[in-house]
């Protein structure tokens, strides 16, 4: 497993290195620059900022030169926020974004697989029918409308009380400034969740197999847990690699709705300021999320149907 | 001889969408100690539904009526815990289909040790041992190493001789084949009747071999029943039956069995489809396909009655009769 497991992580480094070279060329082939306002600089001070910045060079060797430094583990200064590199910028970010994103997977986990579980044990129930309708109440209203509506039923109607939750900031990562953020970022995936194990244990508690476990006078609980659940998850563990990487890199709406300083904004941000290295950095960090998560999920897999191996 | 098994005017049907479908109707049947009782018919004919009613396995949307009692236990009425203690236990049922009946993730070892600790309530070690010894039973060579095998290790053979092995573990009172070798190779099939051949001998268990393949009847079991549309036609021991079929179903049914021993130009085939059960014909359900049709069988449904050769059959028609 451990030679599959080096192996994975070396064919990584070409993959990066397409993902590089493609988001480089495409984010300056976007027209517009870094430099450009509404009202334009002169030139001679547009030439010395270019000139600052690497920007005179033919592309070509900006993209050399760019992969030099890189190698060296050096991201570059970023266009835009003054006097931070890259680096800096992601550094302080991500932890913030990271650990709201965990809090939320976690979160989504815990509470969408027992509820997508419950559904399909008591198909077409009115538990089944009530948990389905939130589900997909939470995958339909977008988290810029529960946001803002969190907000103002723990921060304005419950302000008096003991629920009462700040709406804002990050406060140093204090406990209570976490709980409505990563709340409003685990809702549409505790209802992706729990529909995707409705449907997939409905599914395998129709096979054969299950069918068998039954036959040979098994308790209920037994069959579920011993022969169906296994199985029915993998559809979940399928769709946990993407929205992994979604989670752990922030969401610019919901660190901009409660004030967080992660590093959800800076995707969109980076590439409305034709920051370049910016969102290059940012690229660079969600690209080896999505190969890293990929990996563990192929080895998920292997847990889960012995049919799969490590090859 | 006295009955293990003994289903008593069982009826099972189905809600659908388009409409409660019956699927079995009005179906008794016994089964002794060390006899063989062969279920044939066509798909559909309400054959493998039958033992599953007597199994608990019921699809969510089928209800049965009527009894089925395993030594005084009337599995029908039983609830899910009553019937958890006879399943797997003291009946026991082999699938048809060995490819898809074992768990993917589990061992093999594992699921069939499981059978024995839950019965039983031994350890993981006996469990295990047991396990062991029921894959030498059923003839698997490195017993040892194919415990901890996964099933997509094995072959079709194979798995289908562990879901025997399964089956045998609590050494049950009743085994139910419901078409053990239909999903099978040819050679493999024959490997498969002799071992069940073989646990019927050893183990003295009433089996009920439930198959479409008259050939598997003619080799296994000592009485045959014939359903048709949900309903038992024809019943007698197998000898009887193959010598001289009462019913015009049966006799279509060994009439279309291809025989080396005969030169034809052409198969034979009963004419006509299997009915619809959500429009059955009225009066008997094989009438519009059947040669000695008259007008009583459409007007009136024949009951399975005894005939003077001691064979039952459902029909009016009379060989007899006719021919004077």
């Amino acid at each position: 497993m451990w030679a599959y497991f080096t192996r994975r992580l070396f064919i990584a480094i070409p993959t990066l290195w397409v993902v590089i070279t493609v988001a480089f060329f495409l984010m300056r082939l976007a027209p517009g620059g870094p430099f450009d306002q509404e009202a334009p600089l002169p030139p001679e001070i547009m030439a010395n900022l270019k000139a600052a910045y690497g920007l005179d060079q033919p592309l070509w060797w900006q993209y050399v030169n760019y992969l030099g430094n890189l190698l060296q583990g050096d991201f570059g200064p970023s266009f835009k926020y003054k006097d931070f590199s890259v680096t800096e910028l992601i550094g302080q970010g991500f932890p913030v974004s990271i650990q709201n994103g965990a809090a939320a997977l976690f979160l989504a986990v815990l509470v969408g697989i027992p509820l997508g579980a419950m559904a399909a044990l008591k198909q077409n129930s009115g538990a089944d029918h009530a948990a389905m309708t939130v589900a997909m109440t939470g995958i339909v209203i977008p988290n810029f409308v529960v946001g803002p509506l969190l907000a103002l039923i723990f921060g304005i109607w419950l302000r008096e009380t003991m629920f009462a939750l700040p709406v804002a900031g990050w406060n140093n990562g204090a406990l209570p400034n976490r709980i409505l953020p990563v709340i409003c970022l685990a809702l549409p995936f505790i209802a992706y969740i729990a529909r995707i194990t409705r449907a997939s244990l409905i599914e395998t508690l129709r096979t054969n197999y299950v069918r068998t476990a039954r036959a040979k006078g098994l308790p209920f609980r037994m069959v579920v847990l011993r022969h169906a659940f296994k199985s029915a998850m993998i559809p979940v563990v399928t769709y946990l690699g993407p929205a992994t990487v979604f989670l752990l890199t922030g969401s610019m709406v919901i660190e901009t709705i409660f004030g967080l300083p992660g590093i959800g904004r800076y995707f969109v941000q980076g590439a409305l300021n034709r920051d370049y290295t910016l969102v290059m950095g940012v690229t660079i960090l969600a690209a080896s999320l999505v190969i890293l998560l990929n990996l563990f999920v192929d080895l998920a897999y292997a847990w889960l149907d012995p049919k799969v191996r490590y090859e | 001889m006295t009955s293990v098994l003994e289903i008593e005017n069982l009826s099972v049907s189905f809600t659908t969408p388009d409409g409660d479908v019956e699927a079995v109707t009005d179906v008794s049947l016994s089964v002794g100690a060390g006899e063989c009782l062969g279920l044939v018919g066509e798909s559909g004919s309400g054959k493998s539904q039958t033992f599953m009613a007597a199994m608990g396995l019921l699809a969510e949307n089928g209800t049965a009526s009527g009894h089925i009692r395993l030594d005084g236990i009337d599995l029908l009425s039983a609830d899910e815990k009553k019937l958890n203690t006879v399943r797997g236990d003291r009946i026991a049922m082999i699938f048809q289909d060995p490819m898809t009946s074992l768990t993917p993730h589990m061992k093999v070892g594992r699921q069939l040790a499981e059978v024995i600790i839950e019965h039983q309530g031994v350890d993981k070690e006996t469990g295990r041992r047991r396990a062991l010894d029921m894959l030498d039973r059923v003839h698997i060579p490195e017993a040892e190493r194919r415990l901890d095998m996964y099933p997509h290790e094995l072959s079709g053979g194979l798995r289908q001789r562990v879901m025997i092995a399964m089956a045998l573990m609590c050494e049950p009172e009743v085994i139910i084949a419901d078409e053990p070798t239909t999903a099978l190779d040819v050679t493999v099939q024959a490997q498969i009747l002799d071992l069940l051949m073989e646990v019927k001998v050893n183990l003295g268990a009433a089996i009920v071999l439930i198959t479409h393949d008259l050939g598997v009847i003619a080799g296994l079991a000592d009485r045959v029943a014939v359903m048709y549309a949900g309903r038992i036609v024809e019943q007698g021991s197998v000898a009887d039956t193959f010598a001289s079929p009462v019913h015009p179903y049966t006799q279509g049914l060994l009439a279309c069995t291809p025989r080396l021993d005969v030169e034809t130009e052409a198969l034979e085939t009963i004419s006509g489809q299997p009915p619809n059960l959500q429009s059955l014909p009225t009066g008997c359900s094989f009438h519009p396909r059947c040669p000695h049709v008259f007008e009583r069988c459409q007007a009136e449904r024949p009951l399975l009655e005894r005939t003077p050769s001691g064979q039952s059959k459902a029909c009016f028609f009379n060989a007899a009769e006719a021919a004077e």
